[in-house]
């Protein structure tokens, strides 16, 4: 029984009127808030740089990036530890957040997580196995094995989640992610408990850090992650069709399939390789799309972009803490992220209904 | 049945709400004994939440519902599950559950963890098993019956129960035609053999009508009008609570109330509202009122 | 014809109570044959028929040392933890009426670890330390879980993911720790962590002991009120059943049985988990088949404990690390099966 006002609003000329200027006005307060997100980026940015075990003023971090002096100690390690450090945190930031989003999206399921989702699992399997059978030990090895890891659980969670007639639904996708994850983890206790240099080398990669990722880290997975974001930037209309679940975006004419093979693909790309650049690093993509949805609202098209530029503030204002609050050593940004992201999950489960995404 | 207790509910002053969302503001409701009152209204207008609330499943904001003169609240739930017994909406079952072991949980209020099972347990489950007709299926998982069956199960684990009152939430969801009617009858039967009082909340006012003796209409978590169906089920409180036009004619099986709406097509050629509904020759409206009444499950009306 | 419907009625039950009672009595003895197994292979092996007869007190000498001495208390171990971690998911997937719910992977299990490897790591402490420092992790991780899922009652469904949430918590803490360490010492602490029974002893065996006597009524009581609180919260409250209090015990009991269990011999991976679901399957009991689900429990545990010590020749591992790869790829089977039939969340 439709309520009385609908037929007051089936007019089309009525209901759009007053629309079109609130629209026009929402956009440019969206604009001004993404620019205001990457002011804020650049910033945390510089902060990165010049925050460490050693101070370095912003002027010289400025002076540095514009006039390099070789002679100049501040400068060498700006630009040859700060700032491959801060652009992987930039690039597994963005990569994170987007991947979170674009997982959300596709699955309509607000605990999409690549965490959750047995990435991680699957690339710590690998890396383990690298080092345990073919002795491996630097981190671009390592980039490689944790690429090829990831993408392989994350496929088999998903097909796993997937199946069935109601598509993947939040509680089945993070018991699949979970259950694979253990399994998994079982494995590789199995491989550690036989080698210690293998479990020495491997509980520093597996807590998830920047520390010691060097520009041939960055060059590694710079290109994955550039692909990645371009294409996923291109989602966000997709996604709005899905979102509407898969019956009625067939129905507006979407290769359902097809699109969520797209997707998944993306996300391997942006997800493998984030991980493969820092190890696992829990909860940035699980909680930043919510934040953004929290701005933006439902339309994917806002999201992603939000996401991606809100994901790597928190990652390196968490990058950044862990470094001030352990002086003088430092507090692993993975540590820094789970600690700061789940108790905001927590929040966000007791707030809302999450099922209804 | 003379010497039987009959139990008597009513509510005073009711505010109920979830969360911060207050649906039922004020409101004062008698449950007559022994009868078959139907709440109805439209969507969200607090049916179930009153009924819910009713059944103890919600507690008031303020205001009491009142069980035998006594604030329900202040009676042991145990207690109180002797006397009034609740069908969800939506009740789960465990996978797997038989038939009999189901309708033998509706005898949890009646035992207790010392004295277990026992012969009068089995011979009430027996009774509320014959009763609704489920006997022969009761080795049978309940996920493999049909949704008729399914429900007539639940309604024989609320009978095992053995209370006077018995609380329904939209029994007849999700059942077709056949089995709406079913258990419909089913529940005069029961109201019958043993003067049980039944509450339910029904969508269908004829059907409503049809075997309520009591009505009552909510809107906005309020009760717009109660009492007998044809006192209730006029055309202008319909227009009030569903903002509907609609008409009302005697329901030619039962001559209870039955409600034909108007809508704004009454036929799929081109007449106009105003002819349609202010015809009472025209062989298109007899037609349209014979269409509406198949859809609401009613054999041919016979014309004014 | 109601002596007629009666009769029905009885049959259907004591047809599900005979086959819930062969398979309990058929699971027993297959323990205890395991059981018996354990106890005969080693560095030097008894035959089986020894075994039994040195259990019932008719063995030589030597024999007696080897099996009452040297190889009893680790099996008894096993199977107590087993048994306890059977009991303990059966309540949890019965409560959270998720067959996919268990202490090991909503977080409790995490909260234990997270706390024994700081005691491990950080304090240096070993054996009942330990154990003391986890049951304080489990029984803290899953107040806290309570408590933040409670709104207007506690909805199974926030549980989970509340639970998932402080798991996480925990795990980047045991992660960090591990950092922190020694390597010798981080790697003690990751062989607590996959869960072990070498070199358990009498102190074990008696502290387990203790809690199931203890926890014993409480449990014939709840799994009486468990039957009903499956029907849903609603038809329970129907029914008489005071939902919260119910659920609150019956939570109460698994965190116990998860954290003594994990106290004794770490957080052995997927027992909890795994056993209930066959337990159910076998005796076809809607309800929670608790006793099936202990015996099945520690069924796996023994088993796994027997692979891992005897399979890879010299090389000896943790039960935790078997049970983990035997009870995943059920997990998923389930996982598949259920998306099948379309009822998986």
């Amino acid at each position: 029984m439709p309520p009385p006002s609908a037929v007051a609003s089936a007019d089309p000329d009525l209901a759009a009127a007053p629309a079109r200027p609130q629209r026009r006005a929402r956009r440019t307060t969206l604009v001004l808030g993404l620019i205001g997100c990457l002011v804020l980026l650049i910033l945390v940015m510089l902060l990165s740089i010049a925050i460490g075990s050693k101070q370095i003023p912003l002027s010289t971090v400025i002076d540095a990036l514009r006039h390099y002096n070789e002679s100049n100690t501040d400068h060498v390690i700006v630009r040859s530890l700060r700032v491959p450090r801060t652009l992987i945190g930039l690039m597994v930031g963005a990569a994170l957040g987007l991947s979170g989003a674009l997982m959300q999206g596709v699955t309509r399921n607000p605990l999409a997580d690549p965490g959750i989702l047995g990435v991680n699992g699957g690339a710590a399997l690998f890396v383990v196995g690298g080092i345990y059978w073919f002795g491996l030990s630097t981190l671009t090895a390592y980039v490689w094995l944790a690429f090829a890891g990831a993408a392989a659980a994350s496929v088999a969670v998903y097909f796993l989640g997937s199946l069935g007639r109601e598509g993947a639904t939040p509680v089945k996708l993070a018991l699949a992610g979970a259950a694979l994850t253990a399994m998994l983890g079982s494995l590789t206790t199995a491989l550690l408990i036989g080698d210690v240099d293998t479990f020495d080398q491997f509980r520093f990669w597996s807590v998830g850090s920047f520390a010691g990722r060097g520009s041939d880290v960055a060059a590694q997975v710079a290109p994955f992650i550039l692909v990645g974001v371009v294409l996923s930037l291109f989602c966000g209309r997709v996604l709005n069709a899905m979102s509407l679940g898969d019956d009625v975006a067939k129905s507006l004419g979407q290769r359902v399939g097809l699109a969520r093979l797209f997707v998944a693909v993306v996300v391997v790309l942006l997800c493998g390789a984030a991980t493969a650049a820092a190890g696992p690093i829990g909860f940035i993509g699980l909680t930043i799309p919510h934040v953004a949805r929290l701005v933006t609202g439902p339309d994917y098209r806002w999201i992603l972009p939000y996401s991606m530029l809100l994901a790597p503030i928190l990652l390196l204002g968490s990058d950044v803490i862990g470094r001030v609050v352990a002086l003088p050593g430092e507090l692993q940004v993975g540590v820094v992220t789970a600690i700061l992201g789940a108790p905001f999950f927590i929040i966000l489960v007791r707030r809302r209904k999450l099922a209804d995404l | 049945m003379e010497n039987v207790v009959e139990h008597s509910l009513a509510a005073d002053g009711l505010a109920v709400g979830y969360d911060q969302r207050e649906i039922i503001h004020d409101l004062s409701v008698r449950i007559p004994t022994g009868k078959i009152t139907v709440i109805v209204g439209a969507n969200a207008c607090g049916k179930s939440t009153l009924l819910k609330t009713l059944a103890r499943l919600l507690k008031p904001s303020r205001g009491t519902v009142l069980l035998d003169g006594k604030s329900i609240q202040q009676i042991p739930t145990r207690e109180v599950a002797t006397k009034l017994g609740l069908l969800p909406q939506s009740p789960t079952a465990p996978e797997g559950i038989t038939v009999a072991d189901l309708v033998g949980r509706g005898r949890y209020p009646r035992t207790r963890w010392i004295r277990q099972w026992s012969k009068s347990d089995d011979e009430a489950v027996a009774e509320a098993m014959t009763s609704t007709d489920v006997l022969s299926i009761a080795d049978r998982p309940i996920d493999e019956l049909s949704g008729g069956q399914r429900q007539r199960v639940w309604i024989a684990m609320a009978l095992a129960q053995e209370t006077d009152i018995l609380l329904l939430d939209e029994p007849t969801t999700f059942l077709d035609l056949t089995h709406q009617f079913e258990v419909l009858d089913l529940l005069v039967d029961l109201n019958k053999s043993d003067d049980r009082t039944i509450v339910l909340v029904l969508h269908d006012l004829n059907q409503a009508c049809r075997f309520g003796d009591h009505l009552i209409a909510m809107k906005d978590g309020d009760i717009v009008a109660e009492g007998n169906p044809s006192e209730v089920i006029t055309e202008d409180v319909v227009q009030d609570v569903f903002g509907l036009a609609v008409k009302v004619v005697p329901d030619p099986v039962a001559g209870t109330p039955m409600v034909v709406p108007i809508g704004r097509h009454t036929s799929r050629t081109d007449r106009t509202d105003t002819a349609a509904a202010g015809s009472s020759s025209g062989n298109l409206a007899a037609a349209a009122l014979a269409a509406s009444a198949a859809a609401n499950g009613v054999c041919r009306p016979t014309p004014e | 014809m109601t002596a007629e419907a009666v009769q029905v009625i009885a049959r259907a039950r004591a047809a599900r109570q005979t086959r819930s009672l062969v398979v309990t009595v058929v699971l027993a003895v297959v323990v205890f044959a395991t059981f018996c197994v354990s106890l005969s292979l080693g560095d030097f092996k008894i035959p089986v028929i020894d075994v039994v007869k040195t259990l019932f007190g008719g063995g030589d000498h030597a024999t007696e040392f080897i099996v009452n001495t040297l190889r009893l208390p680790r099996a008894l171990t096993g199977l107590l933890v087993g048994t306890a971690l059977g009991l303990s998911g059966a309540i949890f997937q019965s409560v959270a009426r998720n067959p996919l719910a268990s202490p090991d992977i909503i977080g409790v299990t995490y909260g234990a670890s997270a706390f024994a490897v700081f005691a491990i790591v950080t304090l240096s402490l070993t054996g009942v330390a330990v154990s003391a420092f986890a049951i304080a992790g489990a029984v803290l991780t899953a107040f806290l879980m309570y408590v933040l899922a409670w709104r207007h009652g506690v909805s199974s469904y926030r549980l989970i993911l509340i639970g998932i949430g402080i798991g996480a918590i925990a795990t980047s803490i045991t992660s960090y720790l591990l950092t922190k360490a020694r390597v010798e010492i981080a790697q003690q602490a990751l062989i607590w962590l996959t869960g072990s029974l070498n070199g358990r002893d009498w102190s074990n065996v008696r502290s387990l002991a203790i809690t199931f006597v203890v926890l014993l009524p409480f449990m014939v009581f709840l799994v009486h009120q468990l039957r009903i609180l499956q029907l849903g919260d609603e038809t329970a409250y129907g029914l008489g059943l005071r939902v919260e209090v119910s659920r609150l015990g019956l939570i109460v009991i698994a965190v116990l049985l998860a954290a003594v269990a994990t106290a004794a011999a770490g957080p052995i991976g997927f027992v909890a988990f795994v056993a209930p679901p066959i337990a159910r399957r076998l005796t076809r009991s809607p309800g929670p088949a608790m006793i099936a689900s202990g015996l099945l429990g520690a069924l796996v545990v023994a088993l796994s404990d027997l692979v891992a010590q005897h399979a890879f020749g010299d090389m000896q591992l943790p039960v935790g690390v078997v049970t983990g790869v035997v009870g995943a790829p059920y997990l998923m089977f389930l996982l598949a099966r259920a998306n099948r039939v379309g009822s998986g969340g």
